[in-house]
């Protein structure tokens, strides 16, 4: 009589009925959805991008330059400062990442040692100052970088949501990778150009007034652009070059809203309208500037710059060379509001709908062949033993499936390669055993013996062999990235649920089968 | 009864005899690998050299040369275009862009409008450089840590020669499988790299059980010379190493014919895999540690359970 004791029968079957219970919803599952099986407590599998579409982008923050604009904006409150103070100075400059000036006189003489201490002191304490003689240097210190850099990271994060999921309904991930990257994953997408439009721009928009003291063709001749304004590029190609005025009149964090629209001659534009504050001063510059053109300037390029005809309050009217879609995208952005700094594309991998769908189908179809293939030749070669190997492997891929489910992992193409591999090498622990078993009835042992010492011996092989497979898969998770990690997730599982379905399922059902039938002979 | 048996049940082949014959080979075909590859080098797929890859559909069947045409008028470079998996697909590779990733990405929008309204983008793919390198960096300490890690574990659970041999052997596959690829010139992405850990992993599977019996059978049979209990072990083994080996390749062959494009050389790579694997697990893992002089006393700790029915 063959021993299997109750609490490891009652183990199997409950390890076996979870299994199936987390499973099932996959079974009724329509797109992803539960369909019909609401009183399951499991979800559906996580389909990765490769399978159900969508966009993996990762994106690195160019922390450079925020930097290189922080030291500007330090450059000019120093010289406000300064100035207040009447400390002279000369050659205050802003560089990549650091602001440089030096003192025209011996500070301790001119008595204003401890006013420049407290400037230096109120730029805050993520700032190091620097002093050699005459000369300052002023840079951000580790802290500061790394304030910046949260700060940065965070603040371009929410605005990416804001633009790719504007209603709150895509579901997108978008998390923080290291230092100065984000990781932005937003399934079903019909067109990955699109959504690299949307964060591709960091759409700070500025209202400035055009300089009318000199042309930009006399500017450009010249190489002199009249001082406090600059060179500015036309949005459109070809478009020619304004010289605007650096002093910014609006800008888009006071809007309010923005949506597309058609300007009088029906051609496609942006409205806009601005919060009171906005209001405000838009109204104080087109008074004040009547018949001045004003520069509506997108990312640094001038979309257009008419000619202010009247005193404008609140709301206008952002005209240029738009299509429909063009005027959807740049409102949509600007409600979203500016990015802190601009997005570089890392990497991308983009799948449509359709491909993830005939992947899938591709899939299930190599899944089931591979199924039936192995499960006739394990029948052929063992018999009815095959057989019972043949249940462990059903159970063993449903095993997986509700595995996937309740961890919510996520199932790749490759993973799906993984459970296919797996169900090759799941009957392996079931070979090893049957082998030993083949071999001790022909050493002449009866057959309960020979079942017995044919589990008992192979026991060590297959933990030793399943572990070290175990061991290649465990790297494959920590350095592989995406689909590689999908496949390390379902080869592992497969790992551990095949020693448990070949050890506990197939021993169990022999058992019952050897103390039913109490067979003299065993034709293995 | 009809039992399908590929192997006889207690098949005596002399496989020693074989070993100097298999070693030779191998470490021609070593040597050969590791000369293609410094040589010839390896097909770099775009997750480690960088660049784009698109894979696009027809409406209609698809004219490559026509859209070879319509692309090079971009001046991007050196592009790459093939049909992939049915006749309406086509799957375009370009080389990195001059400049940062800007460029590449600009690269895209250009192919995409090229392309135009016959064409459906199925899948886009672009690895800028920075990435590109860190990801060749991670693949490598991934292999040179599973192999580690791996050894380790053979050496705490056999004696070191075994551990040597297991190790000797898993280089052996890994070695063949990238001069293989840099022979034919199969793209070496990151699905290949993760077929070769898949393949190390099954390799050493596969030694391990060889090994178990080879241990057993030191204990069982102490006035039998070494190469006949190695022998004996390799062919007590051997209906389970065909068997699994078998069921392995059938599972990869369904992916082969039905897994799609994408799959393919993923399985392909893993089929080329188990061959060596098992082949290696034999004449290479074995073949080396004939060479050693084993010890044969059991006075170590990891004995092999006795049976119930055993034990007095």
């Amino acid at each position: 009589m063959l021993q299997f004791e109750t609490w490891k029968k009652a183990v199997v079957i409950f390890l076996v009925i979870t299994g199936i219970i987390y499973a099932l919803p996959n079974l009724f599952s329509q797109n992803g959805e539960k369909a019909g099986t609401a009183f399951l407590p499991g979800q559906t599998i996580n389909l990765g991008l490769d399978l159900q579409g969508g966009s993996h982008l990762l994106l690195q923050t160019d922390l450079n330059a925020v930097i290189a604009e922080r030291m500007v904006g330090i450059s000019e409150n120093l010289r406000l400062a300064l100035r207040e103070e009447k400390i002279r100075f000369r050659s205050l400059k802003a560089g990549k990442d650091e602001v440089t000036f030096s003192l025209r006189d011996d500070i301790i003489d001119t008595g204003k040692q401890s006013q420049l201490d407290t400037i230096l002191r109120d730029l805050g304490r993520d700032f190091d100052t620097q002093r050699s003689g005459q000369n300052i240097t002023i840079r951000l210190n580790e802290a500061g970088l790394q304030n910046l850099a949260n700060q940065t990271v965070e603040q371009s994060i929410e605005i990416i949501r804001r633009r790719l999921d504007p209603d709150g309904t895509k579901e997108p991930v978008i998390q923080r990778q290291g230092k100065d990257r984000i990781l932005v994953q937003l399934p079903g997408v019909d067109d990955p150009e699109r959504i690299k439009r949307l964060i591709g721009r960091t759409a700070r928009l500025t209202f400035q007034l055009v300089d009318m003291r000199s042309t930009a063709q006399e500017a450009r001749s010249s190489g002199r652009v009249p001082p406090g304004s600059v060179l500015l590029e036309s949005a459109d190609e070809g478009g020619g070059e304004y010289i605007v005025e650096k002093r910014v009149m609006v800008s888009g964090e006071l809007l309010e809203n923005a949506s597309a629209g058609f300007d009088q001659n029906s051609r496609p534009a942006v409205n806009f309208q601005l919060n009171a504050e906005g209001a405000r001063r838009f109204g104080r510059v087109t008074g004040e500037n009547i018949g001045r053109p004003f520069a509506i300037v997108l990312d640094n390029k001038v979309v257009s710059a008419p000619v202010i005809q009247s005193q404008i309050f609140g709301s206008g009217q952002i005209t240029g060379n738009f299509n429909v879609a063009e005027t959807n995208e740049l409102a949509l952005v600007l409600r979203a509001g500016a990015l802190p700094a601009p997005l570089i594309v890392l990497e991308e991998r983009s799948v449509g709908p359709g491909l993830g769908a005939d992947s899938i189908a591709a899939g299930e179809i190599a899944a089931l062949v591979g199924l039936a293939l192995v499960i006739i030749y394990m029948v052929m070669s063992y018999g009815l033993f095959g057989v019972f190997a043949d249940i462990a492997l059903m159970v063993n891929v449903v095993l997986i499936l509700g595995a996937l489910s309740a961890l919510q992992a996520t199932l790749t193409l490759p993973g799906i390669a993984g459970i296919v591999l797996t169900m090759g090498m799941a009957v392996d622990a079931n070979v090893l055993v049957f082998e030993r078993i083949r071999e001790e009835l022909r050493g002449g042992r009866r057959v309960a013996q020979a079942i017995e010492a044919g589990y008992s011996r192979a026991l060590s092989t297959i933990i030793d062999s399943n572990l070290t497979t175990l061991f290649a898969a465990l790297f494959l998770f920590v350095f592989g990235s995406g689909p590689v990690k999908g496949f390390a997730v379902t080869l592992s599982l497969g790992i551990v649920t095949s020693m448990f379905t070949a050890l506990m399922v197939t021993r169990l059902l022999i058992v019952l089968w050897v103390n039913a039938k109490r067979p003299k002979q065993l034709e293995l | 009864m009809f039992r399908l048996k590929l192997v006889p049940s207690v098949p005596s082949i002399h496989f020693l005899k074989y070993v100097p014959i298999a070693g030779g080979v191998s470490i021609a075909a070593v040597l050969a690998s590791i000369g293609l590859f410094f040589l010839v080098g390896l097909n770099l797929g775009i997750d480690f050299r960088g660049g784009i890859l698109i894979e696009a559909q027809s409406k209609t069947t698809a004219d490559i040369g026509a859209v070879r045409g319509d692309l090079e008028t971009l001046g991007l470079g050196d592009i790459a275009i093939q049909s992939f998996g049915t006749e309406k697909d086509v799957l375009i590779r370009v080389q990195k862009q001059e400049g940062d990733e800007r460029a590449q990405v600009a690269a895209i929008e250009k192919i995409t409008s090229s392309l135009g309204d016959g064409y459906d983008i199925r899948r886009t793919e672009f690895v800028g450089p920075t990435v590109g390198a860190e990801l060749a960096e991670k693949g490598i300490l991934a292999v040179i840590c599973a192999l580690f890690a791996i050894m380790i574990y053979i050496w705490f659970r056999f004696e070191w020669q075994f551990s040597i041999a297991a190790l000797l052997a898993l280089a052996h596959d890994v070695l063949t499988t990238v001069g293989l690829f840099a022979l034919t010139g199969f793209e070496f992405n990151l699905a290949t790299l993760a077929a070769i850990l898949t393949i190390a992993g099954y390799s050493i599977n596969d030694t391990v059980v060889v090994f178990d019996r080879v241990r057993e059978n030191l204990r069982k049979y102490k006035s039998w010379d070494q190469g006949k209990i190695l022998n004996r072990s390799l062919n007590e083994t051997l209906s389970r190493t065909v068997m699994t080996s078998v069921t392995t390749a059938i599972a990869l062959i369904a992916i082969i014919l039905f897994g799609g494009a994408v799959l393919r050389d993923f399985a392909l790579a893993m089929l080329w895999g188990v061959t060596i694997g098992t082949y290696s697990s034999i004449f290479i893992a074995v073949g080396l540690i004939s060479r050693f002089d084993l010890k044969r006393s059991d006075d170590e700790d990891n004995q092999i359970p006795t049976p119930e029915y055993e034990r007095s």
